[in-house]
């Protein structure tokens, strides 16, 4: 760490601390939220402690209080949140009591935080060199000369690509992953001793996950800094941090190394979380706890999914969109006549496949490669450019998507939405968004009726029949994904699109509802398309897998061939760039 | 159930957090009782002239006084709350049903539709309002019936815009899509999905342009389109009595005013009130 004069005199962070002691020591730390029923504890007596030069992740699911522990120590937490108990010692200062002008002081200059969604992070509308330069000044890091030339070099420091170009650049006109580069480089810029990053990566592809992760952390070496990851991603954490802390319902439960937690759960909440996380060599059912197994054993479906022919077929299916394009008035009538290809943008570009019944597929990619458009365009929710879509016989292509959700066929081909809480009208009770398909589409004789099928859905799916009277912001995210399947399957149909029904989840229920899936699958003899950006996950429950990049299928065929042994560099990439817990 | 319990809940938390709201709803019983009853419980005839007590001062007989033709003045403004009342409501209806259903369709279907609906607003728009109700009750005639459709129709753009911009964001919903799976077609969606996810914001935007249609009422009777004389209406009282402050007669105008004004007032609370209400940010 080399001695860097200082133009404004700070709180009295002593630069060099001894080896011996850490950097940050958090003590007995409480922090209680004002809530309208009362002070509820969010965290209660959390020790952690962070080295110097040492990376610490800190693993839990939803709610567990991992985020409220970075927040307390960064003092940001929302008006109703306190510190009730304990204390956060970074370099010798107890920042529980420090002033919030010192707070405001170290934030950015000791240590700085990288958040969850980076285009929230940013400031839309204002350039991304400036903002550098805004955090540099803010601190008085570099004089007003050369702040511009530092803003840039941050940039190449994080390896955006013509940094000089891209200073002048808004965060809109960059991609995900550029922006949390962006982030990365102003919560680096001062060179803090501290970087916390809070799930820095989710809502990113794996790919650009594997080069954020890998930037933060060569970053975070190269200058000696220490730093905390917060993550819901065990093989995340095992993959990038020296020693993970454990939490559950605002304590902790388990800290140890890196390896030996992986190698050795002590406490049986990180069994139960490691159990859960989808890793390779492991089936559906080992993600479920000891002892919960299902009561029947579950055929493996890979010897009946042939039985039944062929359900779907996709034949050179295009989605094309325009390019917005401004052209004034007089550029159209006396302009050059622009490149016909410059006109459209094909989001899908003329894909064939089929599925079989009884079969699952899984369709792979990175966002924006067009699963999504393709899923969409089958459930016939979009129109399709060109190409041929057979379901059962029907040339269903051909159906304009609005007339669709009148006709017979519409029963047949039903959907799982990525985001339960999205997909649930909050105007709509679960019995009632359940009975919503029977009411338009089947034939139930009465309320009566409709009511007994409803609970015979919900019993099919776990969800307890006395919840079928709420709300969905009365429900857990689990419980919301069961309605939402349990609405997708309350007509029987033949083919059901799963769109990342679990990406909203924690593991431990994502473990749950993919077996339930499964289940349904095996009872109900449905046959699905599972799109995703989860290879692990994909392997659970897939047969057969289509891997797409930029609209185009890459790479087909069975799950166990094209995970093991990939025909091309694009899957491999993918693979390669999964995190993995230690064997 | 549950959910009628829980608003119950709400709602008292809301009111104790923010005691104005209560208060605001308190009047706005007492607004509604005088506006049905009125009429059975004022002491005199709000049409009777005595020329025996012409510009009488308040006293405990007449408690906000008597006008130039002797008429009580409490007893007017206590009757004038149900007209005044009556042309908000159903000028705020019309509005309602007109602007709701056009913003959600424009901001539902998009293209076309968006296109009309918008420029129609916008033509609207480009009018001083106050101006524009003007020139629509002198060209329709002097009625009541035109009173209404002229404060309706220069609410119009506040409605579309507040309905537009919500039914847009929830366009491509996930429970949209997931109702469209379910065989709802597009105006069931647009009716049964959509509009029932609208309804609180709209009724916030209902209490507040309630108090903006009673002072656009009042303020047409006031320079004489709408209403007319005899009939007891806040807007003509206030014109009445006008003449009559710089003689020093001020019980005419101010008493007639200050019901407006609490009217206006009581409404815009509790437009406040509602949005603290049906705000999702505090349910937490």
């Amino acid at each position: 760490m080399a001695k860097r004069t200082r133009t404004k005199t700070g709180v009295g962070v002593a630069r060099d601390v001894p080896v011996s002691m850490p950097l940050l020591e958090v003590r007995d730390l409480t922090v209680e939220f004002a809530t309208r029923r009362g002070t509820v504890r969010a965290i209660e007596h959390v020790n952690v402690t962070v080295g110097k030069g040492e990376t610490l992740g800190i693993v839990g699911e939803s709610g567990s209080g991992k985020s409220v522990t970075s927040f307390a120590v960064m003092r940001i937490l929302d008006r109703a949140g306190r510190i009730a108990k304990g204390s956060v010692v970074f370099s010798g200062v107890d920042l529980t009591t420090a002033s919030d002008s010192d707070m405001r002081d170290l934030r950015g200059r000791e240590m700085s935080m990288i958040f969850q969604n980076p285009r929230a992070a940013l400031n839309p509308i204002r350039k991304i060199g400036r903002q550098i330069e805004d955090v540099l000044l803010q601190h008085a890091q570099v004089g007003n000369r050369d702040v511009g030339e530092h803003a840039i070099q941050m940039l190449e420091q994080v390896r955006i690509a013509r940094p000089r170009e891209r200073y002048h650049a808004y965060p809109f006109e960059l991609s995900g992953g550029m922006c949390q580069r962006v982030v990365i480089a102003l919560a680096l810029a001062c060179r803090p001793q501290l970087l916390i990053a809070d799930e820095p990566t989710t809502g990113l592809d794996v790919t650009t996950q594997k080069a954020v992760m890998d930037l933060v952390v060569e970053l975070t070496r190269e200058r000696g800094m220490s730093s905390i990851l917060i993550t819901h991603d065990l093989g995340l954490a095992a993959a990038y941090c020296n020693r993970v802390v454990v939490m559950e319902k605002g304590r902790v439960v388990e800290t140890a190394q890196a390896e030996t937690i992986f190698s050795k759960p002590a406490h049986a909440y990180t069994r139960k979380l490691m159990r859960a996380t989808p890793r390779p060599g492991v089936s559906l059912r080992d993600l479920l706890p000891e002892g919960d197994r299902p009561r029947v054993p579950a055929p493996k479906s890979s010897d009946t999914h042939r039985a039944g022919g062929t359900l779907l077929t996709v034949e050179k299916l295009v989605k094309e969109y325009p390019r917005k394009r401004e052209v004034g008035l007089f550029t159209r009538m006396f302009g050059p006549k622009p490149p016909i290809e410059e006109e459209v943008f094909r989001a899908v570009d003329g894909i064939s496949f089929s599925i079989n019944r009884g079969e699952s597929v899984g369709l792979v990619g990175e966002s924006g490669c067009g699963k999504s458009t393709t899923s969409m365009m089958l459930m016939r929710l979009i129109d399709k450019s060109s190409g041929l879509i057979r379901f059962d016989g029907d040339d269903i292509g051909e159906i304009p998507a609005r007339d669709f959700a009148k006709i017979a066929l519409r029963k047949r081909i039903q959907m799982v939405f990525q985001d339960p809480t999205d997909s649930l009208n909050p105007r709509y009770t679960a019995a009632r968004a359940i009975a919503d398909p029977i009411l338009r589409l089947g034939e139930a004789a009465d309320r009566d009726d409709v009511r007994a099928r409803c609970k015979e859905l919900a019993r099919r799916v776990g969800l307890p029949t006395e919840l079928l009277d709420r709300f969905p912001h009365q429900l857990s995210g689990g419980q919301k994904a069961r309605v939402g399947i349990a609405r997708a399957i309350a007509l029987k149909p033949d083919l059901v699109v799963l769109d990342e029904p679990t990406a909203a989840l924690d593991v431990s229920v994502q473990a749950v509802v993919l077996n339930l899936l499964q289940d349904l699958k095996d009872s109900l003899g449905m046959s699905y398309l599972f799109v995703s950006h989860d290879l692990n996950v994909v392997r659970l429950l897939c047969d057969r897998v289509i891997v797409m990049r930029a609209g185009q299928i890459v790479e087909e065929g069975e799950t166990k061939q094209v995970l093991s042994e990939p025909q091309t560099d694009y899957t491999r990439e993918l693979l390669n760039a999964i995190p993995h817990p230690p064997v | 159930m549950s959910e009628a319990n829980s608003v119950l809940r709400h709602a008292r938390y809301v009111i104790s957090e923010n005691p104005i709201t209560g208060f605001a709803f308190a009047m706005f019983l007492l607004i509604a009782f005088v506006a049905l009853f009125g009429p059975y419980i004022v002491p005199h005839d709000p049409l009777a002239s005595d020329t025996a007590a012409t510009l009488q001062p308040p006293s405990l007989k007449h408690w906000f006084g008597t006008d130039q033709l002797g008429r009580d003045i409490f007893s007017r403004v206590m009757v004038a709350t149900r007209l005044d009342f009556v042309i908000a409501i159903s000028s705020v209806i019309l509005v309602f049903a007109m602007g709701g259903l056009a913003g959600i369709a424009s901001g539902f279907f998009g293209g076309w539709t968006d296109r009309i609906v918008g420029r129609i607003s916008d033509t609207i728009m480009a009018f001083p309002l106050f101006v524009l109700a003007m020139g629509i009750v002198a060209a329709l005639g002097n009625t009541v019936t035109n009173i209404v459709l002229a404060t309706a129709v220069i609410n119009f753009p506040l409605y579309v815009r507040v309905a537009r911009a919500e039914a847009n964001v929830r366009r491509e919903a996930g429970f949209v899509q997931a109702a469209r799976l379910s065989g709802n077609g597009e105006f069931r969606v647009l009716l049964m999905h959509i509009l029932p996810n609208i309804m609180p914001i709209m009724m916030v935007q209902v209490s507040l342009t309630m108090g903006y249609a009673i002072l656009n009422a009042a303020g047409l009777s006031f320079i004489g389109l709408g209403v007319r004389p005899p009939t007891p209406e806040w807007g003509i009282m206030v014109a009445e009595g006008a003449g009559n402050i710089i003689s020093g007669e001020w019980w005419i105008a101010l008493f007639p005013g200050l019901a407006l004004m609490l009217a206006v007032f009581c409404f815009n609370l509790l437009g406040d009130g509602l949005r603290d209400l049906v705000d999702p940010q505090r349910r937490t």
